[in-house]
């Protein structure tokens, strides 16, 4: 077939290696340039909170309350604990009814009508908006008992849930059907099979998973609102309602004062800095005890 | 030791696919019985239904008897039970990625509860020098994943899995296809050594491997039994006219 085609000239030659040589060029600069676009708003973003908030930052802010209108100084630090406190409540509600919903999906439902709901609502879930949620928990909680940091620990839950419960369904999905009848061979039980072989072998993605979702909720404003509802002191009951570090900022935002927008500033480069140092501890963490050679 | 399975009017479906007609045959006890045949004759369906492997497929089923030792498979026993005194070879080799070498071979025991230290460690180190591996991976143990080893190698972690959980047949589904000749070898060498502990039934494509580890074998066409019968007798002097079409290749 090769023979059949028409001999090129030297100079045709030239000309389509050129051509080549700048296509190549051009796309390369294309995915350079889109690379670029990605991470310059991720990074200017980062460098104005340092530029705005960094100074504020000091030993007050991590030890201290919120001053009194009027008076100077105060931090933040009940909102900090009280942040962490409303995430630990999500989480430890949110990740194991994530996972196991995923589970169901992956190894009991697929195909099934049930399964089809499920994750037809876990898809819908995605998309409400979060002060919808918040609505939610007010409605369901709120009402019926009083703003606490539970009730917004419940609404960060529900926001939580279908993000993990889509990427545990997926990360299982990926887990070769070999493994599970090597399981099965074994003679060992379905759910074992589950626990040790299925979930064990997709755990690294279900962990990003988990982390996606609580780093999207540890920012949020709107669920809050008329849950954790926010404290000007120290608080640690669940029952009562607690600070957070993104009411906080957004009170602090909305002000008059001078000092505290600064504060506010200051605080959305704590929660960011935050939010970050969590989702790569625990990934230090997963990743400890890795055999070598997997995959 | 091995146990002897009966298996009568053995029938199997894939939804309305019919892949299993009316299968009689005796496997004797500590032999290998070879399965042989073309693609899609019933074979691996039909080892798939002696450790009731093939229910897992929820648009599968199958009827019929299978007695192993005298216990009726389908219905004097569970699935996991069964499972757990027949060990199953597959054609791609499948060791747990997530689990060190150790892991994978006391994964039939750790997993169904057994914890103690010295038994596991001893179980271990027999079944992977009966696998002939132990002098391969002994100062890998736990440092290696299963998935780091050759294909050869995973494919008799593989044998070496099945047998720490101490069972008495022994099923391969090709299991040696998707490995190069010195592998195959090693593993042909294994079934002569684990066929005086094991009863083995092997599914294969390979027909010189069939005549060499086999002491009976079943030719298998469209989802029948054609012809069950020493190895010998079979590829030298078959008595049915479609077996002796097929090992001398005229078709399939």
């Amino acid at each position: 077939m090769i023979s059949a085609l028409p001999q090129r000239s030297q100079q045709m030659e030239r000309a389509i290696r050129w051509r080549r040589s700048l296509t190549n060029h051009f796309v390369t600069g294309l995915a350079v340039l889109s690379t670029v676009v990605v991470l310059v708003p991720l990074v200017a973003i980062l460098g104005y909170l340092l530029y705005k908030g960094a100074s504020s930052l000091n030993l007050a802010f991590f030890t201290k309350v919120p001053a009194p209108v009027g008076e100077s100084g105060g931090g933040m630090a009940n909102s900090i604990v009280g942040s962490g406190i409303i995430l630990a409540v999500a989480s430890v509600m949110g990740i194991p009814l994530g996972i196991a919903g995923g589970v169901y999906l992956a190894e009991y439902g697929r195909g099934g009508m049930l399964g089809n709901i499920i994750r037809f609502t876990a898809d819908v879930l995605n998309g409400v908006p979060s002060i919808v949620m918040g609505i939610a928990a007010y409605g369901l909680i709120v009402v019926h008992y009083k703003f606490s940091a539970l009730a917004g620990g419940v609404a960060l839950a529900i926001m939580m849930v279908p993000t993990i419960t889509r990427t545990t369904e997926e990360m299982l999905a990926t887990v070769p059907h070999a493994l599970r009848e090597a399981a099965f061979g074994l003679g060992i039980p379905k759910w074992r099979t589950i626990m040790s072989i299925s979930l064990r072998t997709a755990m690294p993605g279900i962990i990003t998973g988990c982390m996606l979702a609580f780093a999207r909720v540890a920012g949020e404003t709107a669920p809050l609102l008329f849950t954790a509802f926010g404290n000007n002191f120290w608080n640690f009951k669940l029952t009562e309602p607690m600070a957070a570090l993104p009411l906080q900022i957004y009170v602090y935002a909305l002000s008059p004062y001078d000092e505290w927008h600064r504060l506010a500033w200051a605080g959305a480069l704590v929660l960011i800095v935050l939010i970050m140092l969590s989702v790569t501890l625990v990934r230090l963490y997963a990743s400890r005890g890795t055999i070598k050679g997997g995959h | 030791m091995g146990v002897d399975i009966r298996v009568e009017n053995l029938n199997a479906w894939y939804g309305q696919v019919h892949t299993l007609k009316d299968v009689t045959l005796h496997i004797q006890a500590n032999q290998c019985t070879a399965l042989i045949g073309p693609s899609g004759c019933g074979k691996s369906t039909f080892v798939r239904c002696l450790n009731r492997m093939h229910e897992t497929n929820p648009i599968a089923r199958a009827e019929g008897s299978v007695k192993m030792g005298g216990v009726d498979i389908y219905h004097d026993a569970s699935p996991v039970e069964i499972r757990r005194r027949v060990g199953m070879v597959f054609q791609r080799p499948n060791p747990f990625p997530s689990m060190t070498i150790y892991d994978n071979v006391a994964s039939g025991l750790k997993l169904n509860g057994y914890r103690k230290r010295r038994v596991l460690d001893e179980v271990v180190e027999r079944s992977l020098k009966q696998a002939a591996l132990w002098e391969e991976v002994k100062d890998d143990l736990k440092k290696k994943s299963g998935a780091s080893l050759s294909g050869g190698q995973q494919q008799r972690l593989c044998i070496a899995r099945a047998l720490a959980v101490d069972p008495e047949v022994l099923l391969m589904d090709e299991p040696a296809s998707a490995l190069d000749p010195v592998s195959t070898a090693k593993i042909e060498d294994l079934i002569f050594e684990l066929k005086s502990q094991y009863t083995i039934v092997i599914v294969t494509h390979n027909m010189q491997q069939a005549a060499r580890v086999a002491e009976r074998t079943g030719f298998f066409l469209t989802g029948r039994l054609v012809e069950f019968d020493a190895t010998d007798k079979l590829f030298t002097n078959p008595s049915d006219k479609r077996t002796e079409d097929y090992i001398t290749g005229r078709f399939g």
